[in-house]
């Protein structure tokens, strides 16, 4: 603030002196977002950029599409259809056990729904590590599940439950299932009861009611569930790592495994970019499927 | 001189194509009780929230006490101020919160021990000092945010709708108490509001606020006898509009030339209406003094204090007048014709646009 | 008590009865592997079985006594401490930030800032290993806490966003007025109106970076082995009950916190 400002106050009607303080503001407030933005910038912005840059060139270091040339071969085809097999399955298997779980949770009162999420909230703080350990313990040949099975007879020898796919779908329902549930529960929770009871009004039955009242409702969640859930699996490490025993190549593994294995950085930039991309369509098509689905009365 | 004037020089704010404040100008006297009055989106908000530093005009100056605040932050402002819904802080008790502007100020202890509690003492809430925010009433919390306000002495009291979230009897008592308030601190208060009557009860003055204009500034009773505009008079009362034709220098409805006071408030150009108000029509006149109003009872709502009659006019146009049973005339039934009259200087005949 | 309605469309409970069993199934589900693992851990034998044959506290010791499990798990406690004081900081400046601009960036900073989180970590591990071992950061613990801090902000971000989303600006906006600078205001009433969304933040921040598994594969190793990365290649190399062990520790640790987490939700409200 100027003293001439103060002497002859009004007289430019402080244009330029508004617009300076309103810039100062902006300045400082987007500088507070920027000490969080360089780090993701280093730690994740310029490392992509450099792997999509290396991921154009040979080992000659000449610029060719051989990279991604190389992504056509079988078997890597075959673990991009394994990734997409596992992550449809896993999916698919999360909503038939999850929906059922948040509509109840959804329509208990908040004490017990309080008591419930419990069962839901308490795998997803526990480390993956740690719960796909214990589905190793669990699964394994002389493992408790064999064990009970053999004891009652229900089989004659030991399943082979786990270092394969079996045991990979296993682990991964139980970490993704919790990512299903909870935001789905929560645009569960934002439906009206009110408009249930209105359609019985109407003379719905309660199946009517659910099926064409409160279950277009909850499309919008659903989808949104599921395509964190789809997405999270097609870039899943851990547990095809352990419970598949090397024996489920997935994309993720396929990456570690040129990096570790080969050190073939072309190769594991290529596939690095080529899961990105197809993330970034799945999360693109999802929110472009989920705007569709969403009725003005869903929204707050 | 005391000190708290305010003086506001044509200022514009603007969200994108929508014109919240165009071109205010507006002076407040120090000591003054003026009462910013609108409906919602009609800029009276903004306006105050210019005068304390919450909003950035485009354009404009802002003087208090002659000194230029329109780029100052609002810490810097010393003003007080109640929110709507209060915003006392939840995590203190009620002596921290009216203590805390004195903190920032680094007052020594025993003078805010001794400030906060006769800040109490006026709002009445002296033996609730230590009370959590939560276990307080509306109407305590509304005085704990008034005693925060004026603690620290501020040049000016802002009020946003102080007393909009309690109930009716609450808020009739606290608009005579805050009047009260006014007279003792003797703080400019710029107070606003969007119902007419709490702005008429507690005003000094008032400005009429439409789509980001000041329509009208003056003493309650002008307001709401003398409005100069068609806005002003529907938004203050009961107000019904009758269509009159200008003829030269005189007003003629239904074939009558009107009888007037007065008729400053008319613009040149433009239609002009008759402002009809209730109360102020009667159930006997004088053809020589009184303008007559004819029409058909339409019907008769029973309003506790007065039976309100809605009387159908030719040209499809309706007034009421009420009948509180005082009058020496029986109470009409719907279908009954009627002749009413509007006294000359209670008729006011009024244009679009302010003059 | 099977004949009273449930729901506003009265269905009764007798009618659910198939919705319950399933729930119930599901919840076994998810929460039987995780509380099978405690029992187990004692066991004495090489084999884990349930029930345990006879019990023993062998494999806590085992790693009570190892200094190599010792030195990785201090080496956990430390990343994850450091990760979650700079996510913290990091993230609630970030998200206070972008709360109160209300510029044409604040959506597209908000999407880069949340990215960390939609992208899968093998790539985000591979990233880090590649460009750390162009700075020698590879097996450090500045490395693995920049590294983790990136990974925390998001959470940091949406705990802190929604602490900011219930909170009333008015009362930052009275603070200002009675005559607090931006910063006082928030550190006297912003601040401890959302210290839980905060303290939750903490909490997300702490436990994204101590179980953190896959970046911790590729950028550490040696003597700043994360206590997760020696559990997976013991894992993946032999059943080894010490880690049994460990994971009935992580396990009871978050039942701590969930419990922990539950009274002060319920104390705040």
């Amino acid at each position: 603030m100027t003293l001439a400002m103060d002497e002859a106050p009004g007289m430019p009607l402080n244009r330029a002196m508004l617009k300076s303080a309103r810039r100062r503001e902006r300045r400082i407030l987007s500088g507070l977002a920027l000490p969080a933005l360089v780090l993701v910038a280093c730690i994740l912005l310029i490392p992509f950029a450099w792997l999509a840059w290396l991921s154009l060139f040979d080992a000659a270091g000449n610029l060719s599409a051989q990279n991604y040339a190389r992504l056509l071969r079988p078997a890597y085809v075959g673990s991009f259809l394994t990734t997409f097999k596992v992550a449809g399955l896993v999916t698919a298997l999360c909503v038939v056990f999850g929906y059922p779980v948040a509509y109840l949770l959804s329509q208990l009162s908040a004490r017990a729904a309080q008591i419930l999420l419990v069962f839901v909230i308490l795998p997803f703080w526990t480390s993956v590590l740690v719960r796909t350990y214990a589905w190793l313990v669990l699964l394994q040949r002389n493992g408790v599940i064999n064990d009970w099975l053999l004891s009652m007879g229900v089989i004659g020898e030991p399943l082979a439950l786990v270092h394969n796919l079996t045991g990979t779908i296993i682990g991964m329902v139980h970490v993704m299932l919790p990512f299903l549930i909870l935001p789905l529960y929560a645009s569960m929770k934002a439906i009206d009861p009110v408009l249930l009871r209105a359609a019985a009004n109407c003379g719905a039955s309660p199946s009517q009611a659910f099926r064409q009242v409160f279950l277009p409702l909850s499309m919008p969640g659903l989808a949104s569930g599921i395509a964190l859930t789809f997405v999270l699996c097609l870039g899943f490490y851990l547990t095809p790592a352990l419970l598949g025993g090397g024996r489920v190549a997935m994309w993720s593994t396929q990456i570690a495994d040129a990096v570790s294995k080969f050190s073939n950085w072309g190769a594991a930039s290529a596939l690095s970019v080529a899961l990105l991309v197809v993330t970034a369509v799945v999360l693109w098509g999802v929110r472009r499927l989920t705007d569709a689905l969403s009725f003005s009365a869903g929204k707050p | 001189m005391r000190s708290g004037r305010v003086n506001l020089r044509e200022v514009h704010k603007a969200y994108g194509s929508f014109r919240a404040l165009d071109g205010v100008s507006l002076d407040i006297k120090a000591g003054e009780f003026l009462t910013l009055l609108g409906p919602s989106g009609s800029g009276k908000t903004t306006l105050l929230n210019v005068i304390a530093g919450f909003e950035r005009p485009d354009l404009g100056s802002l003087l208090v006490d002659d000194v230029e605040f329109i780029t100052r932050p609002p810490h810097k402002r010393d003003l007080g101020m109640v929110f709507q819904n209060y915003a006392l802080f939840p995590h203190m008790d009620v002596f921290s919160n009216v203590a805390y502007p004195l903190k920032l100020r680094k007052v020594d202890k025993p003078s805010i021990r001794r400030r906060v509690m006769d800040a109490l003492e006026i709002v009445h809430m002296q033996h609730l000092a230590d009370r959590r925010i939560t276990a307080l009433s509306g109407g305590q919390r509304q005085r704990v945010a008034l005693a925060r306000a004026f603690v620290f002495e501020p040049r000016l009291l802002l009020m946003d709708e102080p007393l909009s979230a309690l109930d009716k009897n609450l808020r009739e008592h606290m608009q005579i108490e805050l009047k009260r308030l006014h007279k003792q601190l003797g703080m400019t208060t710029i107070y606003v509001t969007h119902d007419q009557q709490e702005a008429l009860t507690m005003s000094d003055r008032i400005a009429v606020l439409d789509k980001g204009r000041i329509v009208q500034l003056d003493v309650p009773a002008t307001v709401y006898d003398r409005p100069n505009c068609k806005f002003v008079a529907g938004f203050m009362g009961e107000t019904r509009f009758l269509p009159v034709e200008r003829r030269d220098q005189s007003y003629v409805l239904d074939g009558r030339p009107l009888r007037l006071a007065d008729t400053r408030a008319v613009s040149s150009t433009g239609e002009t209406w008759l402002m009809v108000r209730p109360e102020r029509l009667r159930w006997q006149g004088d053809a020589s003094s009184d303008n007559r109003i004819e029409g058909r009872v339409l019907d008769v709502v029973y309003r506790g204090d007065c039976n309100q009659v809605s009387v159908s006019l030719p040209g499809g146009h309706e007034v009421a007048i009420r009948h509180s049973g005082a009058e020496r005339q029986p109470l009409p039934q719907p279908g009954d014709t009627l002749a009413l009259w509007l006294p000359a200087e209670a008729s006011l005949v009024i244009g679009s646009a302010a003059p | 008590m099977l004949n009273t309605p449930a729901t506003s469309t009265q269905v009764t409970h007798g009618q659910r009865l198939w919705l319950y069993a399933t729930v119930a199934l599901v919840m076994a589900f998810l929460v039987i592997p995780c509380i099978l693992v405690i029992p187990m851990s004692f066991s004495d034998s090489q084999y884990l079985e349930f029930p345990p044959r006879s019990l023993s506290l062998r494999w806590y010791e085992a790693f009570f006594t190892s200094t190599e499990w010792i030195q990785s798990a201090v080496v956990s406690l430390k990343v994850a401490g450091l990760t979650t004081v700079l996510a913290t900081v990091l993230g609630m400046l970030a998200s206070y930030g972008l709360y109160k601009a209300t510029s044409v960036f604040t959506p597209i900073t908000r999407g880069l800032l949340m990215l960390p989180m939609m992208i899968p970590l093998i790539f985000v591990a591979i990233g880090v290993f590649f460009v750390y071992a162009r700075f020698g950061l590879n097996n450090t613990i500045t490395g693995l806490v920049l590294a983790h801090t990136t990974l925390a902000i998001p959470f940091v971000m949406i705990a802190v966003g929604n602490g900011l989303k219930s909170f009333d600006p008015n009362l930052e906006r009275a603070a200002r007025s009675l005559g607090a600078s931006p910063v006082t205001a928030f550190l006297t009433v912003t601040l401890p109106q959302i210290r839980i969304s905060v303290f939750s933040g903490m909490l997300f921040a702490f436990v994204t970076s101590f179980d953190e598994v896959v970046v911790s594969l590729f950028v550490s190793s040696g003597a700043n082995s994360t206590l997760t990365k020696r559990m997976f290649a013991n894992i993946r190399d032999q059943v080894d009950p010490t880690v049994a062990a460990i994971s009935s520790m992580l396990v009871a640790l978050s039942i701590v916190v969930l419990i922990a987490a539950q009274f002060v939700k319920r104390k705040d409200a």
